[in-house]
């Protein structure tokens, strides 16, 4: 491996990287964070500083090599900070969903046996205290906001601040300690343990080393040319991947600075106001985005709307072309320079997309639709394929190579393999060690050659050498007649209109497909308003029969699309309900990352899924529901049940008969 | 001046110092209507009074009285230990009282951040010159005044709406920016006149979170007319009892609670 130590200079951990980049960018900004209304900032001499404190507090603290220290918080400087200063201890970092509930929190604190926990505030302190006895290595906190913290004994919590004042002044006592320990580190130490949402069964704890970090996050930056001038908005959770690559790994490796927004609610005003140039959105942030543009058109002047079609018509004719270096002719090019001055340019500025240079989605499909709508703005919106325990990457789309329905080539030294069931395989530098204390999922998932079963099953075009994935693997089933029952195809395809926010299609083993369905509050609501629909709740709306009509239109309209395909014209949907609650991570039908867990939906709606099968017309429920602060209620409902119209499919009954 | 031999630590912690504001025999009338009838209580230093009373009490003449609104025909109110002579309510204001409104007194037109601000209007010394030319010392003060709103904008959870016109935003958010502007002011009493009404559950939660939040972090004296029942008894450490224009009660909620005045003017007596 000493090659490999020589593609990253010795750079073998993230504190080396930190050193590297503050002799080699002191003054440049390393964070910026919007607190009291303005955008505070740190440069990476002072971010150097403030973590060599922090560590030294660990140290005061007791933090020993191996110990494993819980971050619990939403994107702040200070947590990021916390992650790179447990590192220089010998510790690892292991940070959490912030929104996990208390006990889902026990699991993971009690799994990795974290004997430190970092806390944003007091809500998320209480959370711990409330679990503390169910977890037997927990020992001390630090906690950041003092808010209401006061009373609460401090006998093994600290602040945050206060805790690096400590450091500070037992310097002398611990430098040399520390000096020695952030010494030590080398390719093969753990970077981080990063928890998978999982969509069936407890959360895995993968074990990424400083090699699977640096080098992705390196290959990654070499693949889009990311450089010391990159601005990117952190406001994703810290606890997924995708956070701690593009905010630790790729920042520290390029130098460039991160910006954490004012607060969740905030995050749409402080995009626009830094405006990244390289910046990761799940599909959803994109749709809502345009849902939100498409409805305040709709409340704009006549000749505004007028203009906005016009040039977006244009846009659509040849804006991806020039993205993508296409010959297109000197009228149109003129045009769309104008289009750029009257329409595209203030709405790339309104969306906050004015300087991105790099954008990315991932984790689900993105409708063809919507991502042609930012390309043909001129954003540079690409699609990648990753994992956790790939360390993000494993396909990548190359600029002036992304289409919709693929998700690119292999990222750098990656190799992909599909095996004859069409599952995809990879192995890579950034192949995670190993889920911590769960030797017979890592056996099962990674084999001793270090390939990695992604669990998708996909292929790669023969034209292009693009990957497109079909579905889960395991999703994918037989319907009763053996044709194939692809669920993710068709529940995409439904998602890609804007009034449906979630879709879960049933009919693996059966004759046919049924469908449940979760309407998009701000779409269908604005929809309400507009056609004088009054409704008092979620449920109401849900239940509206105009909004069923338009349901159905839209699954009439799917069926069509889904029986052009003869492999996939059986998963035409035949009957369908909309849910009388949106589908929740709190109550567990969801993954913190917001892809449906199927079983448990299958299994809590089992009435449901009966009377679509049983030909019922209606049928009631009760379905309990968690809040937020982990109290439980129910509600009931009266669902219709609708019938949709199927396209016959004279190849299918040739086959069933 | 303020009398603090008396002061003591509450359950959860918090020290309770001497008498702060006194009201003393406070008689209040509006023309042959008797608001107020000979009513004495005290507010003490840093802790959660509150005025509780069924409609048409006089809770809220009683608020006003103490925020200068109006001035009583027989009795005194002592502030600080001092005989507070008859006072306009900008007066009282400078005193360090400041309050919220039952039924909202913003600038609808004006921005959320713009409307906290006016609640600095007594920390701002210069003059209309300075100000419209905005250098130097206008400027600097203007800036620290921004920079209090600013705390108190993080501190109510409200950065998303600071730069939206008040009148876009929803009831509960409203009396948020209220209680905003009233904090602005650094006050050393707030006077909050219901500061729940017509809100709902959660609403109520978290406006409660803030009430004892201010109380706890700033170290305010807050006087509250509230109607919940179960809020009044959770947050406040004091509870007086008004029906009619008198006093009927005046205590802790547990000894308000069993006390049989209260009970009937709750429940409901034949007045005989």
């Amino acid at each position: 491996m000493s090659q490999l130590s020589q593609a990253t200079q010795g750079l073998a951990s993230v504190p080396a990287l930190l050193n590297r980049n503050v002799a080699q960018f002191g003054d440049k900004p390393a964070y910026r964070e919007k607190e009291f209304g303005i955008w505070q900032s740190w440069t990476w001499a002072q971010t150097a500083d403030e973590i060599e404190a922090l560590a030294l507090g660990f140290l005061e603290m007791g933090v020993a090599e191996g110990d494993f220290i819980a971050i619990i918080g939403r994107n702040r400087p200070y947590f990021y900070w916390t992650m790179v200063a447990a590192q220089s201890v010998g510790a690892v970092p292991v940070p959490v969903y912030q929104d996990s509930a208390a006990e889902e929190m026990a699991y993971v604190l009690g799994h990795c046996g974290a004997k430190y926990v970092v806390a944003e505030d007091q809500e998320q302190v209480d959370k711990v205290i409330d679990v503390q006895d169910q977890l037997s290595d927990f020992d001390q906190m630090v906690y950041l906001d003092p808010r209401g913290m006061r009373k609460y004994d401090h006998g093994k919590l600290h602040q945050f601040s206060k805790l690096q004042e400590q450091g500070r002044a037992a310097k002398s006592k611990h430098a040399a300690e520390l000096k020695a320990r952030s010494e030590k580190l080398t390719y093969d130490s753990t970077c981080v343990m990063l928890y998978t949402s999982g969509t069936t069964g407890k959360p895995k704890g993968v074990v990424l080393s400083n090699r699977n970090i640096i080098e992705s996050a390196k290959n990654a930056c070499e693949f889009d040319k990311l450089g010391p001038d990159e601005e990117i908005l952190a406001y994703l959770p810290m606890a997924w991947v995708g956070d701690f690559i593009f905010s630790i790994g790729q920042a520290y490796w390029s130098g460039f600075c991160t910006n954490c927004p004012e607060s969740a609610d905030t995050m749409m005003t402080d995009l626009r106001e830094i405006g990244p140039t390289y910046y990761f959105a799940p599909p959803r942030v994109f749709e809502n985005q345009l849902t939100n543009v498409m409805i305040r058109m709709e409340d704009a002047g006549r000749f505004k709307r007028w203009l906005f079609k016009r040039y977006m018509e244009h846009a659509k004719k040849v804006g991806g072309k020039i993205l993508d270096g296409e010959s297109v002719g000197a009228m149109d090019r003129l045009q769309y320079a104008i289009g750029n001055a009257m329409v595209y340019g203030p709405l790339k500025d309104t969306l906050g997309f004015g300087r991105v240079r790099v954008g990315y989605t991932a984790g689900e499909a993105i409708g063809p639709e919507i991502f042609e709508f930012y390309r043909s703005l001129g954003i540079n919106l690409k699609q990648l394929y990753g994992q956790t325990e790939a360390s993000v990457f494993i396909t990548l789309q190359p600029d002036g190579e992304v289409r919709a329905d693929t998700v690119g080539v292999p990222a750098p030294d990656v190799e992909i393999k599909i095996d004859d069931k069409g599952e995809i395989f990879y192995r890579s530098p950034g192949v995670f060690v190993e889920y911590y204390k769960n030797a017979d999922s890592t056996a099962s998932t990674k084999d001793t050659e270090g390939w990695v079963a992604t669990g998708d099953a996909g292929f790669f075009e023969e034209k292009t050498g693009h990957l497109r994935i079909i579905d889960r693997a395991k999703d994918v089933g037989q319907m009763a007649d053996g044709a194939m029952f692809a669920p993710k195809y068709v529940e995409n395809k439904l998602k890609f209109y804007p009034d449906i926010l979630e879709a879960v299609l049933f009919g693996n083993g059966k004759d046919r497909c049924v469908a449940f369905i979760n309407i998009d509050l701000t779409a269908v609501g604005n929809w309400a308003e507009r056609n004088n629909i009054a409704y008092a709740s979620y449920q109401e709306l849900a239940g509206h029969p105009r909004v069923l009509d338009t349901i159905q239109q839209h699954v009439e309209t799917v069926n069509k699309s889904v029986a052009e395909d003869p492999m996939l014209s059986g998963c035409q949907i035949h009957r369908f309900l909309v849910l009388h609650k949106e589908l929740d991570a709190d109550d567990g039908e969801m993954t913190r990352t917001r892809k449906v867990r199927r079983v448990i939906v299958a299994d809590k709606f089992n009435d449901l899924v009966t009377a679509l099968y049983d030909g019922s017309s209606e049928v009631s429920t009760t379905t309990e529901v968690t809040y937020e602060d982990g109290r439980k209620g129910s509600i009931s409902a009266t669902l219709q049940l609708r019938d949709a119209a199927v396209v016959p499919t004279a190849v299918q009954k040739v086959a069933a008969e | 001046m303020l009398d603090t031999s008396d002061s003591y630590v509450t359950e959860d912690g918090r020290t309770i110092g001497g008498v702060v504001m006194e009201m003393k025999n406070i008689t209040l009338r509006f023309g042959g209507v008797v608001a107020i009838k000979d009513i004495s209580f005290d507010i003490r230093e840093g802790e959660i009074r509150a005025i509780i009373g069924p409609n048409g009490a006089g809770k809220s003449s009683m608020l006003n009285v103490i925020s200068g609104f109006y001035n009583p025909q027989e009795g005194d109110v002592y502030y600080k230990g001092a005989l507070r002579p008859p006072m306009k309510p900008y007066q009282v204001a400078q005193q360090g009282i400041a309050r919220t409104f039952q039924n909202i007194a913003l600038f609808e037109g004006m921005t959320v951040l713009d409307n906290i601000m006016t609640g600095r209007l007594n920390h701002m010394k210069a003059g209309l010159f300075a100000q419209a030319i905005w250098k130097g010392k206008a400027e600097a003060e203007e800036v620290a005044n921004r920079e209090v709103v600013e705390k108190i904008i993080d501190f109510l959870e409200i950065q998303s709406i600071r730069k939206t016109p008040v009148g876009r935003l929803p009831y509960g958010l409203k009396k948020r920016v209220e209680l905003a502007r009233a904090l602005a002011a650094e006050p050393s009493i707030l006077l909050l006149d219901e500061p729940m009404a017509g809100m709902n559950v959660e609403e109520k939660e978290d406006m409660s979170r803030f009430i004892l939040d201010v109380n706890d972090e700033f170290g305010t004296t807050i006087a509250l007319i509230e109607h919940d029942m179960g809020v009044v008894m959770d947050l406040s450490d004091r509870v007086v009892v008004m029906d009619y224009g008198k006093k009927i009660g005046d205590g802790t909620p547990d000894e308000v609670r069993s006390n049989q005045a209260v009970i009937d003017a709750y429940l409901g007596v034949s007045h005989d």
